[in-house]
């Protein structure tokens, strides 16, 4: 049967995928040999109601993007609309209680991560085991927020809940636990015959494609590419830490890109997060945790406020850019577009899947994280013709021609 | 349609994600995993729609899936609960205004079938303990339907 080729169509609602998306995988044999991936099923129009709203109200719109990384995406939301606003001066006290919320989210992703990937290997006990010390984290998260998933903590200027001693002393537990649990957990993965049979040499994205197809986060650093918003363009908390890269190599392992890679570089991770979280809490300077607490003021400065800005973020997917643009005497903001981590990982599907076997494909989509919700976009369809039309980057260039012509007739005539 | 006793309290559920943000979905394997366990209820996740009693949906329905939802609803057996969970699957909550989102789920459900069973789960996300709750009253609404057989 060989160069015949099937189509193996996976999607919108398949028991492997907990979102709606739809890739297309060409198999010769047990082999897939191409992937497409047709995404657009889960689109909201989030930017487009972002628009319509000020800026206070997008904050609780920017954070119901996704899920699992809301709190980043309100995080680059707030940086990008307070650097567009103008408003520099951020309480350190603040900074520090950012910093240990964006941290807090990583372990619990990280954590969601690691179970996942044991579900799609068919390791049930070791996804039950995560999912259990993940609830460690999430307790945490409740006592501070007051809910499990959406927290709502950052505004502009600051963050809007202080973090009580009594807390201080209940996050201290839960890093003393982990501690003791997270060495017991990385053995269950690392120790694991089967898992690093599974994951081991299977979807190998290369130090190259990494760099090629612009990966980010936990995906890139696992073949060793040196790239973490934290550290390369350090923000809020993390500019009084000395970070360094998580790479596989620090675990004994190399960083070849594979699956196993990027295990070691999560639950390294994990670590990295509750040492952060731990030098934020004993170094957290006392003072007040907002710019401005009077909400109508600052809606006020917000509308006078002109300017655009990008807000950079680490999410634990990878870096995540949030651009916003306010113009004076406009409630609302004016340009809002997100750029979340998924979208850069998706690509390295490409240059991962080709080549695997179809039992496979499950753990290497994993691998990267996907977050659906974060990324989803839209296909141009012409209602009257029913024709898809796709953007190019060439279509691009034309269009970006065309406009620099039509100002140039205006400008002179 | 009826039936006997000896079915409602083993219910198998479908878990459908049509446009939802994801803070639901994990919220739902949460309840799955050992601090809240609902397996020890008898629910189970199942793979098909044509196995399920129950549908748990999340989110809003957006355009792309709302073909795929009717298949689906039509696709589970009768007779069948509807278990919506979260505020934007209920009323479609923070993306009210989108262009790309046909309303919230029981709207469109009730246009296909006017007679259909639903229990509302809000919250964004709502608790574990919360679905749980659902689980419970969707047994209460299996039991009305219950025959003498």
């Amino acid at each position: 049967m060989a160069g015949k080729s099937y189509t193996l169509p996976i999607g919108p609602v398949h028991p492997a995928l907990k979102e709606p998306t739809m890739f297309k995988l060409t198999v010769e044999g047990e082999i897939v040999t191409a992937v497409d991936v047709q995404p657009g099923i889960n689109h909201r129009g989030i930017e487009f109601i972002g628009m319509r709203r000020n800026p206070l109200q997008v904050l609780h719109l920017a954070e119901r993007i996704c899920g699992i990384c809301s709190i980043v995406h309100q995080y680059s939301f707030a940086l990008a609309s307070e650097k567009a606003a103008g408003i520099t001066e951020i309480p350190e006290r603040a900074q520090y209680i950012r910093t240990i919320m964006a941290e807090l989210e990583r372990v619990h992703s990280h954590l969601l991560w690691a179970g996942v990937a044991a579900h799609e290997l068919g390791f049930d006990t070791l996804l039950h085991w995560t999912w259990q010390l993940r609830e460690w984290v999430q307790d945490v998260l409740e006592i501070i927020s007051g809910n499990r998933v959406n927290y709502a903590m950052y505004i502009q200027g600051g963050v809007r809940r202080d973090i009580s001693p009594e807390v201080i002393q209940k996050l201290k537990v839960m890093i003393a636990d982990y501690r003791a649990g997270i060495d017991q957990l990385c053995k269950a993965f690392t120790d694991d015959r089967v898992f690093r049979h599974r994951t081991m040499g299977v979807g190998v994205l290369t130090y190259k494609d990494a760099v090629e197809t612009c990966a980010v986060g936990p995906t890139t650093r696992g073949s060793g590419v040196h790239k973490d918003v934290r550290i390369d363009q350090p923000f809020g908390g993390y500019a009084d830490l000395d970070l360094d890269y998580c790479l596989p190599e620090k675990m004994g392992y190399e960083n070849n890109g594979d699956t196993y890679a990027k295990t070691l570089v999560r639950l390294q991770e994990v670590v990295q997060s509750l040492d952060i979280i731990e030098f934020c809490l004993d170094n957290m300077p006392p003072g007040p945790i907002r710019w401005e607490s009077n909400m109508t003021k600052l809606l006020q400065h917000m509308k006078k406020a002109e300017g655009e800005a990008l807000g950079l973020n680490e999410a634990p997917r990878g870096e995540m850019i949030h651009y916003v643009k306010l113009n004076a005497g406009d409630e609302n903001v004016s340009i809002w577009k997100v750029r979340a981590s998924t979208y850069n990982n998706i690509l390295a599907w490409t240059k991962m899947l080709p080549g695997c076997q179809i039992a496979d494909v499950s753990i290497i989509a994993a691998a990267v994280d996907p977050c659906i919700g974060c990324m989803d976009r839209v296909t141009v369809v012409d209602q009257d013709t029913g024709k898809e039309k796709l953007f190019s980057n060439e279509d691009f260039y034309r269009a970006s021609i065309r406009k620099t012509r039509a100002y140039q007739r205006k400008v002179s005539p | 349609m009826k039936f006997n006793k000896t079915f409602d309290r083993a219910l198998w559920v479908f878990h459908l994600n049509t446009g939802s943000c994801n803070g639901c979905d994990i919220e739902i394997v949460a309840a799955l995993t050992p601090r809240y366990d609902v397996e020890r209820f008898g629910l189970k996740l199942v793979g098909s729609p044509r196995h399920a009693d129950v549908l748990l949906m999340t989110g809003p329905v957006t355009r792309a899936m709302a073909p795929r939802v009717e298949r689906i609803y039509r696709q589970t057996p009768e007779p069948k609960v509807v278990m919506v969970i979260g505020n934007c699957g209920c009323s479609t909550g923070v993306y009210y205004e989108s262009y790309n989102i046909l309303g919230p789920i029981d709207k469109f459900l009730k246009n296909i079938d006017p007679d259909v069973k639903i229990i509302y789960v809000p919250g964004c996300p709502p608790r574990p303990e919360a679905i749980i709750d659902a689980t419970a009253k969707a047994w209460l609404v299996l039991e009305g339907l219950r025959g003498d057989a």
